[in-house]
This record gives structure tokens, sequence and C-alpha cells, in this order.
């Protein structure tokens, strides 16, 4: 238990405005350090909701949830930001930030009152940027770099931010395939080089399944979770898709069409 | 860094700038006093005419120190409204604060007439419109401030204070289509500001509301940056979202109300100062913009200060008029000249 950074358990996640609406229940998951672990389910399954449950922005309808071995409301928000931080997709308000002081932000937790940055953040930010190789774009302002530089950037302001957990909202999307592909090798060697957990949800089934430790599976029905390997064999990417003409082929390991 | 140098210097100057407008603004006038003696007077030395010391002390000593508050104050707040509102178009005035107070003077002026003789002899003297100013304000403020509790969304609270700008400018429309000549008059010169006729308790209350304010937008800079990604972001390195609109909204509240209050309703500041500081700092650190926009607004009012006295001349302009016609060129201009925001 107290290796895991994420826990969950009997977790009810879902809406409650004037009807109660559950998108899920009774959801177990276990996310450990160093793990790379991927989110993946149909349009409008509940992806999002749990993410954002997950990371407290929306209260569970019932259950728990625990980041590094305590109650996830039992944080406060400066707390909290040193346990967990975010990457998504959002545009960036306009601004002249550069690209060194969008990845000093990532420090706020931890400087004092006027945000003064000490020798040690000064070090985490280097860090950080070695770690995603964005050095050449320091002095650049970030609305003059491409998306994928974008992505990389606000990737190394979590890392700056040095959580256990990064969890990022869809990061593959808009991104071509090598840019995909790239993106998932560096989230692993992340995962590898610093024993953080990375928690990602994407649409890209085939690129998760070969690159990820763990999966996270969402049907309408159940979430399930484990290695790769282990969810092909227990057919959990058949239900994933309602349509007969997308079947999940278990020795090629991808969705195929069929005519 | 090239750009550290920049910015060292780009300060010294804006130091400098303000010492050089001050001293100018308390010569130049319909009398022209020399900098030389201008200084004898402030540093309490013997001035060569007992008048101008008079003057100096009297009339432009006092007038300067406003124009340098309501600069700095009016700029600041605008700089805190467009960064929460993440909104180039906001200004202090942005919360409807200046119609609430255009609405308790005109309740003043141009409403005195049905209450008894005494009252309205009270009423209608300065501190009777420095009071009813602040009440105006702070109504709207308690106001907003009632409906933004109960809104998520910060952008609901810019139309919603639209909103109570309109509605309360709608009421003085109301109250001068009833109102005589005189009156009419008086509320006009009052909404055209002024930044003289201050006595020195007058310029303390202002200094210790102006200090207070900006001492909370210090105490803002860190959250505004983090409020440069988005308010996702900014909770996510732990932002206390709430506590700090409400402190944001209390700064701009306490320096446009009391700026109001004394010196009426100041155009075009708030809107513009920042605006100049970004484009020629070209940053976003708060930090930086921070100093910046201060020192910026206290120049530019005092420089428009100097103007509205039309030096050498005996007719001086209203401030409102003055800060409109210089400030949207300068603004125009950098746009043009840097394409940046």
């Amino acid at each position: 238990m107290s290796n895991n950074v994420l826990s969950v358990s009997g977790l009810s996640i879902g809406y409650t405005t004037k009807t109660s609406t559950i998108i899920a229940q009774d959801i177990g998951l276990n996310l450990g350090h160093g793990k790379l672990v991927s989110l993946i389910g149909a349009n409008g399954v509940g992806k999002s909701t749990l993410l954002r449950t997950i990371t407290g922005i929306q209260k569970p309808l019932s259950g728990s949830v625990s980041l590094d071995g305590q109650p996830i409301d039992s944080y406060n928000p400066l707390a909290l930001a040193q346990k967990l931080s975010i990457v998504l997709t959002e545009k960036l308000p306009p601004s002249n930030l550069t690209v060194f002081e969008l990845v000093a932000l990532g420090r706020q937790p931890y400087t004092n009152w006027i945000g003064k940055l000490t020798e040690e953040d000064i070090v985490k930010i280097n860090e950080a940027i070695a770690l995603t190789q964005i050095e050449p774009l320091l002095q650049k302002r970030h609305y003059e770099i491409s998306d994928g530089q974008l992505q990389k950037v606000l990737i190394a302001r979590a890392l700056a931010q040095d959580t256990p957990l990064i969890i990022l909202d869809e990061p593959t999307t808009h991104l071509d395939l090598l840019h995909k592909a790239t993106l998932f090798r560096l989230l692993k060697k992340l995962t590898l080089e610093t024993n953080k957990c990375i928690l990602f949800s994407t649409h890209d089934i085939d690129l998760a399944i070969q690159l990820s430790d763990e999966m996270i599976v969402m049907t309408p029905n159940s979430i399930v979770q484990g290695s790769p390997e282990e969810l092909i064999a227990a057919n959990a990417f058949d239900a994933i898709f309602k349509d007969e003409s997308i079947l999940f082929d278990k020795e090629k390991g991808k969705f195929v069409f069929i005519q | 860094m090239g750009n550290n140098k920049r910015n060292s210097f780009l300060f010294l100057l804006l130091i400098v700038g303000t010492l050089l407008l001050f001293l100018l603004n308390i010569s130049l006038g319909s009398v022209r006093i020399p900098i030389k003696e201008v200084i004898n007077s402030l540093t309490g030395q013997q001035v060569s005419k007992e008048t101008w010391d008079y003057i100096v002390v009297n009339y432009r000593l006092p007038k300067a120190i406003t124009a340098m508050l309501v600069g700095m104050g009016l700029s600041i707040s605008g700089l805190l409204m467009q960064t929460l509102f993440r909104n180039p178009l906001a200004g202090p005035y942005v919360l409807g604060l200046s119609s609430g107070s255009s609405l308790g003077v005109a309740f003043v002026i141009m409403g005195a007439g049905i209450l008894p003789g005494f009252m309205a002899a009270f009423l209608v003297s300065s501190y009777g419109i420095i009071l009813a100013s602040c009440l105006g304000s702070f109504g709207v403020l308690i106001a907003v401030l009632v409906v933004s509790q109960r809104l998520r969304d910060t952008m609901a609270i810019l139309i919603v204070g639209l909103m109570f700008g309109s509605f309360t400018s709608a009421m003085v429309s109301v109250l001068t289509y009833f109102s005589n000549a005189e009156q009419l008059q008086k509320f006009t010169f009052w909404s055209l500001g002024n930044l003289g006729n201050l006595s020195w308790i007058s310029i303390s209350i202002l200094a210790i509301a102006v200090g207070i304010g900006l001492s909370l937008g210090i105490y803002s800079i860190k959250p505004l940056d983090s409020l440069l990604l988005g308010e996702n972001y900014a909770k996510s390195v732990g932002l206390n979202y709430k506590k700090m609109r409400l402190v944001i909204i209390f700064a701009t509240s306490i320096l446009a109300g009391s700026i109001t209050a004394f010196a009426g309703p100041i155009a075009f500041i708030g809107l513009a100062v920042p605006h100049i500081a970004k484009l020629v700092f070209r940053t976003s650190a708060h930090n930086k913009l921070f100093w910046s926009t201060l020192l910026f607004g206290a120049m530019i009012m005092l420089f428009c200060d100097i103007i509205c006295q039309l030096p050498g001349t005996d007719i001086t302009l209203p401030i409102n008029a003055v800060t409109s016609v210089i400030g949207a060129p300068i603004v125009i201009w950098l746009l043009v000249q840097k394409r940046s925001f």
C-alpha cells in the first residue's frame, strides 16, 4: 500500500446536479512509483471525469482517493501541489512568458510569498530542462515555439514541480505519429529516471499498448487495470467499442477494421 | 543577460524621469518658479520670493503628490484587473466603481434640493462629496462581492460589474435630466477630475488608502504570475483562487474608490499605463510589471498635470481631457512599433 502513489477504492464518480448521474462505480486502482500508466476508453465513457476526481477537482460520489497514503481531501491546495502536477492541452492565454519563466512557474508550491527562486529551485528547474532537452528554447516566448516543443516545455514545468505523480490529459492529440511516439518515449524515460508515476489519458490505444507499463481500460460497465499483456489475455479491449466493424486482434495486439 | 541590463537601465530611467517630472510639475504653471528655488523650498532653505515658497508648499506640492498617488494607484489597479480578467480592455472601473461614485455624488449635488437646508449645505461641501463618492463606490463593491461569491466563473464577475456600471450610469442620467444648470455644471466639473484643492489631511487619507491597495497588489504578484497559464494550472500549483480573487477585487476597490472620492473619476490612466509598461518592458512577469507600471503611472500623471496647467497662461484644463488625449496616441504608437502584446 505504501508503495503506491495513488490508491482508489470503492470509488463512484459522476455528477451531482438535480439528479445524480453516476458515470462509473466501485472503482479500485493502484498506481505505483516509476510506472507509466495510460488511461483509455471510448469518447464519453468518463475518462476526464475519472481524472478530475482523482486530482481532486471534482468530488467523488462515494469511495476514497488516497495520494501518497493520505486521503486526497486532507491536503490543502499547497500540499496537494507538491504531490500532484498536471499537463493539459488547453491553449495558454496570451502573454510574454519566456520558456524559462514558464518552467519556473512549476516551483511556485515551494517558493516564498513573493515567489523568489532559491538555489534549490534553480537546480530543479535546470534538471527538468535537461530531462526534456529544451535548452535551446529557454529565452524564446511561449508563442514562438511549435506545439510539440510547447508540450515538452509544459512537461518540464510539471517536472520542476517535483511531484511523485504527474497526470497528463490527452497529451498525444494534435501530434503527428512521430511526435506521438517521441512523447511516449520521453514519458517512459522520465518514469525510469525519476521514479515518478505518470498517468495519462489517450486515444492512441495501439501506441499505449506497446509502450505503457500498465493500462486502465474504461468501458461503460467496468474499469480494469493491468499490464498490456494481462489485459489482452483477459479480453479487456473487446468491450471498448460497441461497433462490430472494429475488432481487437489478440495476436497482432491492435485493433483491426472489418470491411 | 542582455535583457537584465536593459531592464535595469529602463528602471533607472524611470526613477530619474519620475523625479524630474515631479520637480517640473511643481515648477511650471501660471507662475513659473525656477527649479532651483523649488528644491530650496522643498528642502526648507531660503527661497528668493516668499510668494514662491507659499505657492509651492500650499498649492503645487500637494497637487504633485496627489498626481503621483493617483497615477500609481490607478495604473496598478488597472494591471490587477487586466490580469485577473485576462482582458486587455479591463481597467480600474470595470467593476462599476466609478459609476457608483458618480451616483453618490450625483445624489448629493443634484438630489440635495430635496433635503432640508443645513443637510444640503454639508452634503454639497467637499467632505460631503468625498463621503458620497465613497459610499457610492462601496455600495457597488458590496453588490459585486455578494454576486461574485455565488459565481464560479470570473468572467461573469466582469459582466456583473459592467452591468452595475450601466445601471448606476442610467440613474445618474435621470438625475441630470431633472437638475438645473448650476447643479449640472457642478456635477460635470466633478466628473472631469481635479488633482488640486486637497487639504493635507485629505492627502494623508488618500496616501494611506493607496498604500494599502498597493501593498495588497505586491502581495498578489506571485498569484498573478500563476494566472498567466490559466486558472487550471494556477490551481494546480497551489493557488487559493477564490481568496486571491477577493484580495485583488478588494485592492482595486480601495485604490479606485479612494482616488475617485478625492480626485473624481480620472479616465484612461488605469487602462493605458499597464499596456505601456508591458510594451516597453516586453515581459509578463508581474514583479517587473508592478514596479514599471507604478513608475510609468506616476510619470504620466505628473506629465498630464503639467499640460493641464498650460504653463505661462492663466487657463487650466480639466485632467480627464488631457489623460485621454495624451494616453490614447501613446498606446497606439507603441502597438504599431512593437507589434507585440
